[in-house]
């Protein structure tokens, strides 16, 4: 704007202080961006530092070994043990079932929206499966519970349908959209040379997906798995509601079983500040912290070499 | 694709936040107001604990707001030990609890300045109940006690079909759960007691009450400890017998009146010190005929 000025007049005062104001309003604006950043890494640490202080005490009672590999959880026994094992364990296979269901449909899905479907298609099944994100993880609960749950157990000839395979076939229908929506995006930021390439050397498009377009948006595929894996782990509602809760270490998916996160929810209503529970309850927290912000991790990475690709 | 996982990122920031300060928040409770003007009753304070007291609280408060207008009574029942852990670190007026506060509790209240004070407001007969397919009708509390700590898991050794028994319990958060254990699965007042017995592993956590007798409506081979007020017809209460000799009684407001059932067990509230004020308004109305009357409506059994 100020440019427009002829350069045959001189900046006039007037001008100037326009000029001094514009920058300070630049300031301004500069250090308020720079404090919402801050905030979430102050949040961040704060979190840390809160598991940290509620969560570690817990090792002047229970040694590390026994606590991580411990399987006896009772918390208001006297004396309470408390071994996370079976819970550790029913996260592993509840997380397992929802991502070898979620991956592959996923996928799948995204990949006849970004290279098959129409336009039209796509634009209407994109929002639905949004939708889908949005349904509150309780509801999902109840659904497992009325719809699912005799349902497995019927299939699979099972004492109670309340099984760690309930909990995670629910739990792949909430990690679906996020595995699709981000791969889907990944897929469509595979540069369209790559294709007509493919296409005028002869592949059919089935080959093109395979060989082109699927390992050229591999890495942003590989961080949809990832997120959607770590929305697995971290969901609490519903596997509390259908993973059945028995404390044994689960040898089987079609057990009932209590995840880390069912444990937490179950228990902390009871834990008085400061007790045992509660600290073995931080430091489950603690586990299940470092398991998604690993998996978050390498998420990012994966993304970031994905960016670097196709940089140009 | 990149705003998308930003997006995602921040839905996660936020979470984490929201579930900071769920955990800071009752830290920061507010003290209730419990001033009464007069004869007019204002104010506002609420109950939390037994999950199996929710019931009787829930119509006992909304009777008394009846009564009085002025008067906002909030209750939930996560379940007594909750309760008891917010009646310690001072976050509710009044924890409603479905078995005894420890002595170990006791301690750790006095350490926060609170003197916890109990009041016995009506009788619970915890009735164990089954599939109404399932050809068991009665059971002593040793069986019970066998089939809750893992050590027979087929119906058929306690006479019923050649199935696999799913024992459903309520998780830790519950007076039941503590209650169940201490007086069947420990079998306490009983000659055969052993306090090294513990719930088995196979045994099923359920959040809720509710969700337990839903499952055992379902499932033919389940076993589930309600309290009185959650049976429904969809569910066969078992008959208990004390020891193997002694006669199988149902549970009913009658049986556990006179005493012949063997699993009844008080339901209390327990306020900071003696309940003064509006609160004492509340717990007197509880208590007076009109009050016990509500309890056999609910489904327990009245204090006398």
């Amino acid at each position: 704007m100020l440019e427009q000025v002829s350069p045959a007049t001189t900046a006039t005062g007037f001008e100037k202080a326009l000029r001094r104001r514009w920058r300070l309003g630049e300031k301004f604006i500069e250090s308020w961006i720079f404090l919402a950043g801050i905030l979430t890494i102050v949040v961040l640490l704060g979190i840390i530092a809160l598991l940290l202080k509620e969560g570690l005490p817990i090792f002047l009672d229970t040694p590390p070994w026994d606590f991580f590999f411990g399987t006896r959880w009772y918390p208001v026994s006297e004396p309470p043990t408390f071994g996370i094992m079976p819970f550790f364990v029913a996260t592993l296979w509840v997380t397992l079932v929802a991502t070898a269901i979620s991956v592959p449909v996923g996928v799948v899905c995204a990949a006849y929206l970004a290279e098959v479907a129409p336009a039209k298609v796509r634009e209407t099944v994109k929002p639905v499966i949004e939708i889908l994100a949005g349904i509150p993880s309780v509801v999902m609960g109840f659904i497992g519970l009325m719809l699912l749950s005799p349902l497995v157990q019927s299939a699979f000839n099972l004492n109670t349908g309340l099984s760690g395979l309930t909990a995670g076939i629910m739990l792949s229908l909430m990690s679906l959209p996020i595995i699709i929506s981000v791969s889907e995006d990944a897929l469509r930021a595979v540069p369209d040379d790559f294709r007509q390439a493919a296409y005028a050397l002869g592949a059919t498009r089935w080959e093109t997906i395979r060989h082109v377009s699927i390992p050229g948006a591999l890495s942003g595929i590989t961080a949809a798995i990832m997120l959607g894996v770590g929305r697995a782990i971290g969901e609490t509602m519903t596997v509390l509601m259908v993973a059945g809760g028995a404390l044994a270490v689960p040898i089987s998916p079609t057990e009932p079983m209590m995840p880390m996160t069912a444990a937490i929810a179950s228990g902390i209503g009871n834990a008085v500040r400061g007790g045992l529970q509660y600290q073995a309850l931080f430091a489950i927290g603690l586990v299940l912290f470092c398991i998604t912000l690993s998996v978050n991790l390498i998420a990012d990475k994966v993304l970031e070499r994905q960016k670097k690709k196709f940089s140009r | 694709m990149i705003t998308q996982i930003n997006k995602l990122k921040k839905r996660w920031l936020a979470l984490i936040l929201i579930a900071t300060l769920v955990l800071i928040a009752p830290g920061c409770n507010s003290q209730s107001d419990t001033t009464s003007t007069g004869d007019e009753l204002s104010g506002s304070f609420n109950i939390i604990g037994s999950n199996t007291v929710t019931p009787l609280t829930s119509v006992w408060a909304e009777e008394f707001m009846k009564m009085h207008p002025k008067v906002n009574i909030a209750v939930s029942g996560p379940g007594s030990g909750a309760g008891i852990a917010a009646l310690i670190n001072g976050t509710t007026d009044i924890c409603q609890a479905s078995r005894k506060i420890k002595s170990k509790e006791i301690d750790q209240a006095k350490a926060n300045g609170i003197e916890p004070y109990e009041i016995q407001v009506a009788t619970d007969a915890l009735s164990v109940v089954v599939h109404p397919t399932n050809p068991v009708s009665e059971l002593t509390i040793a069986q019970l006690s066998v089939i809750y700590n893992g050590k027979i898991t087929n119906w058929k050794e306690v006479g019923g079909n050649d199935a696999s028994i799913v024992a459903i319990s309520r998780d830790t958060n519950s007076g039941t759960h503590v209650f169940f254990k201490e007086h069947v699965v420990q079998m306490k007042g009983l000659p055969t007691e052993d306090k090294s017995l513990e719930y088995g592993p196979k045994v099923l956590f359920l959040p809720s009450t509710e969700e337990g007798v839903s499952e055992v409506v379902k499932n033919p081979n389940a076993i589930f400890y309600p309290g009185l007020g959650y049976v429904t017809t969809e569910a066969k209460p078992l008959a208990i017998k004390k020891t193997a000799d002694s006669p199988g009684v149902l549970p009913s407001i009658e049986t556990a009146l006179d005493g012949s059932y063997p699993v009844a067990r008080p339901l209390l509230y327990y306020t900071n010190e003696a309940p003064a004020g509006i609160i004492k308004a509340f717990i007197d109305y509880c208590l007076s005929p009109e009050g016990q009357e509500k309890v056999t409506e609910v489904g327990y059994v009245p204090l006398n």
